[in-house]
């Protein structure tokens, strides 16, 4: 199996996402919005890591 | 001095009031005595993804954290990642192996078969390495949130 290192991101993004959603919260609604919150903080941190290491190099 | 703090009408000293909360202590720790299902939760929960969480008839959670460690774990060795050996002397290696090792009857069928004992050849083993021990140390934390669940200190 291949996989592109986004695309790595994206799916270990999504399962821990998932898990921390529902471990971390007690209702439903809250575990949807906390498991969104967590996907997009993983996936914003992950881009703007790559941004600033490409600033850094050149 | 708060009327409350003491004397007659303070709630710690009304027999009616103190005996229902003892009642309510007795019984709360009586539960938590004789029912095995918080350590049975933990332990399933450990050994199989979600089934802590099945356990308690919740079918979605358990389901979505079964697909998501399962996933995670499957993707780990598709990707050549390494599975972890107990006493190689070095401490990175413990504690990838304690991650590894919360992945429970995955870790063990794993090992039986062999699988993830290769040198590395791509890049992205590493990755896959990586996404094996979090998927165990994402177990942990369903297998406790399952044990929480049965005792009542997580209230739903």
């Amino acid at each position: 199996m291949t996989i592109s290192h986004f695309g790595a991101v994206l799916l270990f993004s999504l399962f821990t996402s998932i898990v921390f959603g529902i471990t971390q919260r007690s209702e439903p609604r809250m575990m949807i919005r906390f498991g969104a919150f967590c996907f997009v903080l993983f996936v914003g941190g992950t881009i703007a890591a790559s941004w600033i290491m490409w600033l850094i190099k050149h | 001095m708060s009327a409350f703090s003491g004397g007659p009408l303070a709630p710690h000293n009304h027999p009616a009031i103190m005996n229902r909360a003892m009642a309510t202590n007795v019984s709360a720790s009586t539960r938590a005595q004789t029912s095995s299902m918080p350590t049975m939760a933990l332990i399933a929960g450990w050994l199989i993804p979600g089934a802590g969480h099945l356990l308690q008839r919740k079918w979605i959670r358990g389901s979505l954290l079964m697909v998501s460690i399962v996933a995670m774990f499957a993707i780990g060795l598709a990707l050549k990642g390494k599975i972890y050996s107990p006493n190689t002397g070095d401490l990175l290696d413990i504690l990838n192996f304690a991650g590894d090792l919360g992945n429970g009857l995955l870790y063990i069928l794993a090992r039986m078969l062999d699988l993830g004992q290769v040198t590395v050849q791509v890049a992205t083993a590493d990755y896959g390495t990586k996404f094996m021990v979090v998927a165990g140390l994402l177990n942990i934390i369903s297998a406790v949130d399952a044990h929480s669940l049965a005792t009542g200190r997580k209230r739903s």
